[in-house]
């Protein structure tokens, strides 16, 4: 049976999630292995060399940078406040003496008399990572930070802006098709993880940052909804760091497309419980998709199914959509996978299969433009 | 402390006389590409190549993997054999197995990105840039005294960046060294983190003025590898890029490939140190427009990013226009150039707010590929955009020196010609070679011809290429051990010539003439006119040659001046003669339906495309 690999999005109800909560430089664990966290806990922290403030002290006192060191009032390593006098001259006989007070507080770290600039550091900058997913500590990366480890369910979007937050899920949306306007959205979401179902509309998105919604999750968006909701026409898919007031995870696409009913029913399974969502997206080396990751209760147990979605097996009768026009969002199951290159419609040459959709539909197209769904 | 004495990594000499079989790898982000040279009745000429998936990341984790896979392939295909059972490449060349000499590039995990800095961000920082992006590296960020950023935003910046290496430049030698050590105050105290964490130090190279080395040592402690090389810009009229480039490839063996999965192991292999695979480009296209004498420029259009590369009187140039490509960034293209000026370029109507989704949806799954003829006119629109994007920010940034003081005449009383004049003439163009996915795998080679004029928009007579098989990364390394070998190699296997462009520069109102033509050669012998806003394509096989006299009417110039007749041997080629009357610059048409017909015009008359199917 002819077979070929492609790859797909991540949607399981039950999975082992181990995630890694590190800090960008080394600091204090506050977590042991076996501990229980909530996903908002602090399980590490530290704090970041200060900021740095440049002051050229000759200019500012009109000397010589080689006399800089000895007008200093100051040395290496000496703690300064805002407004602090820095450096004095020695004036004319003693008098009209000129100073030069700190532009920042911090301490002084290095003064140079070839610049003759002087360089204060600021206060340390404390920086906290959470848990992010409920769980239990089952490594301590010392100095580092914490692996934690839980039963979850777990599903990949395509796209998301915004960085990790979390919240109970609420739905939306009855079905997968269903357009996500703003009459859906009501003040009681305020906080929560808010499910549509097809596009969700920018009027929607604007509602929910309005009532304080911590994240929306829909199968599609329209690229003019983004780009008023951004401000700005997204170039590069690197994002997470922005800050509109909300995570926004897309789980199939841009434009009129329903979510996957699998993902759908997942999460509707799930109405009401705690999610985990970051939308962190990477589309380079390295991919990063957003996610949705909702803790399990303890003791669940793991459902019968199998895993092709995720191993990414193609072979006649695997469900697909296609992810490409003419035919982007058709869902149907592989009919034929031929071996040999044929031509397309725009005369290039390349690896094709055949689709058939549920009404009956069967298409022809490259197998670069579908991907796996899970049932 | 390096200094610019030090010696790279020593690689056994090799009798160039005796070397028959030639292999060579480029260890790309995702395939390993191995090609075999051969020499075929007294010529070097590739023969075979294969491929495989790189090896850099887990499971495998070693890059010698995919290296040995893809030789493998090569050496089925070949009949020779070319991996001892130990796993190495056999070395010398028998009859029947082995080879005499093997080298190789890499541009996996991302290549060599550096962070450089300069006093002046129009001199020794654009100084600096140059060298770096002429070693083959990206440049993630310029840091200069005027880039118009506070020094604590310099410093956050220089924090957040994770560079595999920091040149740093400023002052000319025997000048002030102030502000250079001003330069390194910043860099210093930001403490950079090299990309691949901790295991090494970060290497920093100074080619600035040499009376800073002493402050410039003394600012740095024992967190960084510094190296001292020869001021990159001694002089405000002299460019010095040479030490500083050779020093860039010498760390990126020593410490950012020697820290790659597997880079140690292939370093000993092989025969000549290994380059970054742009690096190796820029060699090649700078070898063979010296050997030729002719003036060059290459483009490599990827996914992300869009390199351009010129020698244009001998002086090489390279950019990298990270956010300029067909499916990572083509959104950002989309961003950049506007959808109305993409869809100049389109010969139908396409509403807008279902493009501006499917661009979307190709960013976020990059891997898809045009299925219909509409869906591959727009990403060959989107192309046209990027590469004229691409183009323009490399001649902004091949330009002669700026800062240069000149001597001016009475003569020169009203000229307002200022240092920093971009080198790039279109009119003094003569070669330009086409490489990656979209140039590369245009279904018709008319397309690829098209895509290029339209972007680059050469002036005059400039002959038309396309690299077969991406085989310049391969032939850049060679021609540093065997020129002759590389340069036979480009010339029969690696060009596939699409043909020669005739375009005069001028503008000129629609359908008067805009010149006269006679070919003759072999197969052809024609005259005729071209009118203004006109293409054409007349035959002309590849591998003849014509004599074509053009004579441009008085407002149009071909080369010689306005109205000049030039006679030159014109070169054709896969695709075949273009007279383009269309002027320039290249003006379309502002009323969308004038300019849908214009571009539907030049479509039929190149046979780029069966629109009727459309319809």
């Amino acid at each position: 049976m002819a077979q070929a690999y492609t790859p797909g999005l991540k949607v399981t109800p039950h999975t082992q999630h181990r995630v890694r909560r590190i800090l960008p430089i080394s600091g204090t664990v506050l977590k042991s292995v076996g501990d229980r966290v909530r996903a908002s806990d602090v399980v590490a922290e530290t704090f970041m060399p200060g900021n740095i403030t440049p002051m050229n002290v000759a200019n500012m006192l009109s000397m010589p940078p080689a006399d800089v060191p000895e007008c200093m009032l100051l040395a290496e390593g000496d703690t300064v406040e805002d407004g602090t006098i820095l450096a004095q001259t020695k004036g004319i006989f003693g008098m009209f003496k000129s100073t030069c007070a700190s532009r920042a507080a911090g301490t002084v770290e290095t003064i140079s008399n070839v610049t003759g600039q002087v360089i204060i550091r600021g206060t340390p900058l404390p920086v906290q990572v959470t848990a992010y997913v409920s769980g239990e500590v089952v490594e301590v990366i010392e100095g580092e930070g914490v692996t934690v480890e839980s039963d979850v369910c777990f599903i990949q979007g395509i796209f998301g802006i915004g960085g990790e937050t979390m919240g109970p899920i609420a739905m939306a949306c009855e079905n997968p098709e269903q357009e996500l306007s703003a009459d859906r959205i009501s003040d009681e979401m305020a906080g929560a993880v808010i499910v549509g179902g097809g596009r969700v509309t920018g009027d929607a998105v604007r509602r929910a940052i309005q009532i304080g919604a911590a994240a929306i999750v829909s199968g599609g968006l329209d690229d003019a909804d983004l780009r008023d909701i951004l401000g700005f026409d997204l170039g590069v898919a690197i994002t997470g760091s922005e800050r509109i007031g909300l995570t926004l995870v897309v789980t199939e696409g841009f434009g009129e497309i329903a979510m996957a009913e699998r993902t759908h029913r997942l999460l509707a399974s799930h109405d009401g419980r705690e999610a985990s969502v970051n939308g962190t997206t990477q589309i380079r080396a390295g991919v990063m998709r957003p996610e949705i990751v909702i803790p399990l209760p303890e003791g669940s147990t793991p459902p019968e199914s199998d895993n092709r979605a995720t191993e990414g097996l193609l072979e006649t009768s695997t469900p697909v959509r296609v992810i490409r026009d003419p035919y982007f969002g058709l869902i149907g199951r592989v009919a034929d996978l031929p071996a040999e290159p044929q031509a397309l419609g725009s005369e290039s040459r390349a690896r094709v299969l055949t689709v058939t959709s549920a009404d009956g539909e069967t298409v022809v197209v490259p197998r670069a433009n579908i991907e796996i769904i899970s049932e | 402390m390096a200094d610019s004495s030090s010696t790279p990594a020593v690689h056994t000499p090799v009798d160039l006389d005796r070397i028959n079989v030639i292999l060579a790898t480029d260890c790309g982000s995702t395939t390993t590409k191995a090609i075999l040279i051969e020499k075929v009745d007294g010529e070097y000429r590739q023969t075979f190549r294969g491929e495989a998936p790189t090896t850099v990341e887990e499971p495998a984790a070693d890059v010698t993997m995919g290296v040995v896979n893809s030789v493998t392939e090569v050496g089925e295909l070949a009949g020779r054999r070319l991996i001892d059972d130990d796993g190495q490449v056999i070395r010398p060349a028998t009859e029947t197995e082995g080879c005499d000499l093997y080298i190789s590039t890499s541009s996996a995990g991302g290549g060599l990105q550096m962070m450089v800095a300069g006093v002046v961000r129009e001199m020794t920082a654009a100084s600096a840039k140059r060298a770096a992006l002429g070693a083959g590296a990206i440049v993630m960020d310029t840091i200069a005294t005027n880039d118009k950023r506070l020094p604590h935003e310099q410093i956050q910046r220089i924090r957040e960046l994770r560079p595999d290496m920091i040149l740093i430049s400023g002052g000319t030698d025997g000048g002030t060294t102030t502000h250079v050590v001003q330069i390194a105050e910043l860099v210093a105290p930001a403490k950079p983190q090299p990309r691949f964490g901790g295991e090494y130090r970060m290497p920093v190279i100074f080619a600035g003025n040499v009376d800073a080395r002493e402050p410039i040592e003394a600012t740095f402690d024992e967190s960084v590898e510094l190296s001292l090389v020869d001021n990159l810009r001694p002089t405000m009229e002299r460019e010095n890029l040479g030490p500083a480039r050779d020093m860039i490839h010498d760390l990126f063996l020593e410490h950012v490939m020697a820290h790659a999965p597997g880079y140690d192991k292939l370093m000993s292999w092989t025969n000549a140190p290994i380059m970054p695979t742009p690096g190796a480009v820029g060699n090649i296209l700078q070898q063979i427009a010296t050997q030729r004498n002719v003036n060059a420029v290459g483009v490599d259009i990827g996914g992300a990013t869009t390199d351009v590369f010129s020698v244009f009187d001998g002086t090489f140039n390279r950019t990298v226009s990270a956010n300029l490509g067909m499916s990572y960034s083509i959104s950002n293209v989309c961003a950049e150039a506007t959808l109305p000026r993409i869809l100049r370029w389109v010969p139908f109507e396409m509403d807008e707010r279902e493009l501006r989704n499917r661009v979307k949806n190709k960013m976020i799954r990059p891997t898809t590929i045009p299925q219909t003829l509409e869906s591959l006119l727009f990403e060959q629109a989107v192309a046209r955009e990027a590469l004229r994007l691409a183009y323009v920010q490399h001649k902004e940034f091949a330009t002669t020196l700026k800062g240069v003081q000149q001597q001016r005449t009475i003569g020169d009383t009203f000229s307002q010609e200022i240092g920093g004049q971009t080198i790039v003439d279109n009119m003094a163009l003569d070669l330009l070679v086409a490489s990656g996915g979209v140039l590369s795998h245009a279904p018709r080679m008319q397309q690829t011809a098209a895509m290029l004029v339209d972007a680059f928009q050469p002036e005059g007579i400039t002959t038309l290429a396309k690299d077969s098989i991406f085989m310049m990364p391969h032939l850049g390394v060679l021609a540093q051990v065997h020129a002759e070998a590389a340069v036979q190699v480009f010339e029969r296997d690696c060009l596939i010539y699409l043909g020669t462009c005739v375009a005069p520069k001028g503008a000129g109102k629609p359908g008067k003439t805009c010149f006269g033509f006679q070919v003759s050669g072999t197969s052809i012998d024609t005259t005729g006119e071209i009118s203004v806003g006109e293409l054409r394509l007349l035959p002309l096989a590849d591998g003849e040659t014509a004599e074509a006299t053009i004579e441009p009417a008085r407002n149009f110039d071909i080369g010689a001046g306005a109205g000049k007749t030039v006679t030159r041997t014109v070169r054709g080629g896969t695709v075949g003669l273009l007279l383009d009357g269309r002027g320039r610059p290249l003006d379309l048409p502002e009323d969308r339906t004038a300019c849908r017909q214009a571009v539907t015009d030049w479509s039929n008359a190149l046979g780029l495309a069966d629109l009727a199917r459309l319809n």
